[in-house]
């Protein structure tokens, strides 16, 4: 198996790859937590009614799968309305629509999971909507939430391997075409699969635990 | 018969049973009375073989319970149990409760199962309850409903392991009538108990345990009447 | 359903014409819906195949872990973490091309299969796992102490529990089954929905038109799934 005819070039490859993966995800779930949170706060604020619209548009992004979200979004711009954009570009929107739909359920839940009496000690205390929020709110929420948040980027990362559909190479196309010029699928495939598992395993395990220390509190 | 010889057990360096020695005949009603932690809840699931022994051997009708090559499952049969936590199965009603033992491990056909079920419910005064799910009884209930599961199994020897100590007080009665219910028509019991007034008027032998050791046995009224242990002098004036 | 399928065409393709130098042609889209239909078929019937598979073999991963089995243990460990930290497309790629470096070579409705029901048996084990925190060891307890054996106290007492827990996430996994099926694509498949949505639209590159519908395809299967989970845990789950 370690007879293997993969050159230094080719391992930079891979590596640069993996650098898409990373990078994409990272963009992706930066902006698509900033949304997120955006779209939690606001369909708790006014409730379930008025965010209805909200809630059915993000409710799309979980119920179809994210490779047609992308062909279609890229159909959309750059045929339809004619726009020449990368398909980088298109990725990293798709995936922060994405992270996003899921994001503001994540923060909708930490957010009701405050009690409210807590909310209501704290405004009788005088404190402003904004002070609550910040103060009361957030970091309770926070704990219920981040667990997820940490599931939710990893997800977003093991997802962003679709991307290739838009012509990004990430490391997943990028073993691929590996693959197609080497013929050592299950050597380059090992490679690929640790390098998914390095990253996510670890942080996986710290976002179990985070999970198990508050909610024993 | 239940022969218990020179039993020792420890939860790590915690000796819960330092040797007791007991036996208890057919037909018998022993009651064991004691301090929290005196080990007497450990024996009753040492008894059905639910935890193991140190040292030392329990007899039932001259199987030993520990032995390797003792089908546990076929001995428990014999054995039914009730523990202070009812432990009724959430998901099946009341009568399924009661069949699903009988079907699995006796391999009755359903229809004598639920006859079986329906007796044994009838008997401990839940007749009217048979479809209903447990979360809709009351605890006193669902400690009956355990009862009847347990005596569908047509055991020999029924134990009970404190098994009004979890319920509320004014439910504790209903519980209390049906042992007393089972103790006058014979059946051969071992009722881990805080009801002293229960154990004077059912037992036929109380059994007072202290930090491990069988401190004194006797007739209920000798027990209750004249103590002589000092430990148990000290607990009965306590508990009353 | 053939009633209707002009009068959308043309409502759709007024106001499109109107906004953007792109014609939009949704006859030729809709013309082929009777295939894409046929598609969805395949596609439920993975992702049911899928599911049933995974639930089977997560249970008995389940029992694995529970066995107190050193090796069965780490059989299972090693199959829930590999399934939930790497990509589903890494999973179905590696039954398809890596195990062809084996000398085993599946077809590609068999590796999707085979990847999701991996994928599924993972995560759904994982919830398994969490599903028995929740119930009592005593349940276990009082089911042997009636003479049951371990296995008969599990099969009768703590699965159908831990089926009732985990009876949500199982539905979000069934619709994770369905998106996953379009994962097909990295082998070949194409006999599913998104497999046959490729096809056409390799054929008449009306890629928007035939993708929005396989779109809506998708959103109509998970909405129908959702709702008749929870009609059935209506009727299942009286207790």
């Amino acid at each position: 198996m370690f007879d293997t005819s993969l050159t230094a070039n080719d391992l930079i490859f891979l590596a640069q790859g993996a650098g898409m993966t990373l990078v994409v995800t990272a963009i992706s779930v930066f902006f698509g937590t900033i949304l997120g949170i955006v779209f939690g706060v606001f369909r708790y604020q006014v409730g379930p009614w008025w965010a209805a619209p909200l809630t059915f548009v993000l409710d799309i992004f979980r119920s179809i799968p994210l490779l047609i979200q992308l062909v279609l979004a890229n159909a959309f711009v750059t045929t339809v309305l004619g726009i020449r954009i990368s398909g980088f570009a298109v990725a990293c929107g798709v995936l922060s629509l994405y992270t996003a739909a899921y994001c503001a359920e994540i923060v909708r839940g930490g957010i009701e999971a405050v009690p409210q009496t807590l909310r209501r000690a704290a405004r009788s205390l005088g404190m402003t909507w904004g002070q609550d929020m910040t103060s009361i709110v957030m970091p309770l929420a926070t704990r219920v939430a981040l667990p997820s948040w940490i599931g939710l980027a990893l997800g977003v990362m093991k997802d962003s391997a679709l991307v290739y559909i838009v012509q990004v190479v990430e490391l997943l196309k990028s073993t691929q075409i590996l693959i197609t010029r080497l013929q050592e699928p299950l050597f380059l495939l090992m490679i690929c699969g640790l390098f998914y598992f390095l990253i996510s395993f670890p942080i996986a395990r710290f976002g179990g635990y985070l999970e198990k220390r508050w909610s024993n509190d | 018969m239940i022969e218990i010889e020179n039993v020792r057990k420890s939860f790590g360096p915690l000796e819960v049973l330092k040797g007791i020695n007991l036996t208890v005949a057919k037909g018998e009603v022993l009651t064991v009375i004691g301090g929290s932690g005196s080990g007497k809840s450990t024996l009753l699931t040492c008894i059905n073989g639910l935890e193991p022994i140190d040292s030392g051997r329990i007899l039932v009708d001259g199987v030993e319970v520990h032995a390797k090559s003792t089908d546990l499952n076929k001995l428990r049969q014999k054995i039914g149990i009730v523990f202070q936590q009812w432990n009724a199965f959430p998901h099946l009603t009341v009568l399924e409760n009661v069949m699903l033992a009988q079907v699995k491990v006796l391999k009755r056909s359903k229809q004598q199962a639920e006859a079986e079920a329906a007796k044994q419910l009838n008997h401990v005064g839940l007749g009217d309850k048979l479809s209903v799910y447990p979360s809709r009884l009351s605890g006193g209930q669902q400690q009956r409903m355990a009862i009847a599961r347990a005596l569908a199994m047509s055991p020999d020897y029924m134990l009970f392991d404190e098994v009004t100590s979890a319920l509320d007080p004014q439910l504790v009665g209903e519980v209390l009538d049906t042992l007393r219910m089972l103790a006058s028509e014979g059946m051969t019991m071992i009722c881990v108990t805080h009801e002293m007034k229960f154990a004077r008027e059912v037992s036929d032998r109380v059994a007072f345990f202290h930090k491990g050791v069988m401190a004194e046995i006797a007739p209920p009224e000798e027990l209750f009447g004249a103590p002589k242990d000092p430990e148990l002098q000290k607990f009965l004036s306590a508990t009353h | 359903m053939r009633g209707r399928v002009p009068r959308i065409g043309h409502s759709c393709i007024l106001p499109g014409a109107a906004m953007f130098n792109y014609n939009f042609r949704w006859n030729q889209a809709l013309n082929s819906l009777p295939q894409m239909l046929e598609g969805a078929l395949v596609t439920m019937e993975i992702a049911i195949l899928s599911m049933a598979i995974g639930i089977a073999v997560a249970i008995l991963l389940t029992l694995f872990r529970l066995s107190g089995n050193r090796l069965l243990g780490a059989i299972s460990a090693t199959w829930v973490e590999i399934a939930r930290n790497t990509p589903a497309l890494f999973q179905i790629y590696m039954v398809h091309f890596g195990l062809g470096g084996f000398g085993v070579h599946l077809s590609p409705y068999l590796s999707l299969l085979i990847g999701i029901a991996f994928n599924n048996a993972g995560y759904l084990a994982e919830n398994f796992r969490g599903a028995l925190k929740a119930i009592p060891e005593t349940q276990t307890r009082a089911a042997r102490s009636l003479g049951m054996s371990p296995l008969q106290a599990f099969k009768n007492v703590v699965m159908p529990q831990m089926l009732r827990i985990s009876f949500l996430p199982m539905t979000n996994q069934m619709v994770w089954a369905i998106l996953m099926t379009s994962l097909g694509a990295v082998v070949a498949m194409n006999t599913d929905l998104y497999g046959v949505t490729s096809e056409l639209n390799a054929r008449t590159f009306r890629t928007f038109e035939l993708f929005a519908l396989a779109a809506v395809i998708f959103y109509v299967i998970t909405k129908v799934i959702t709702l008749s989970a929870g009609l059935l845990a209506a009727r299942l789950f009286r207790y």
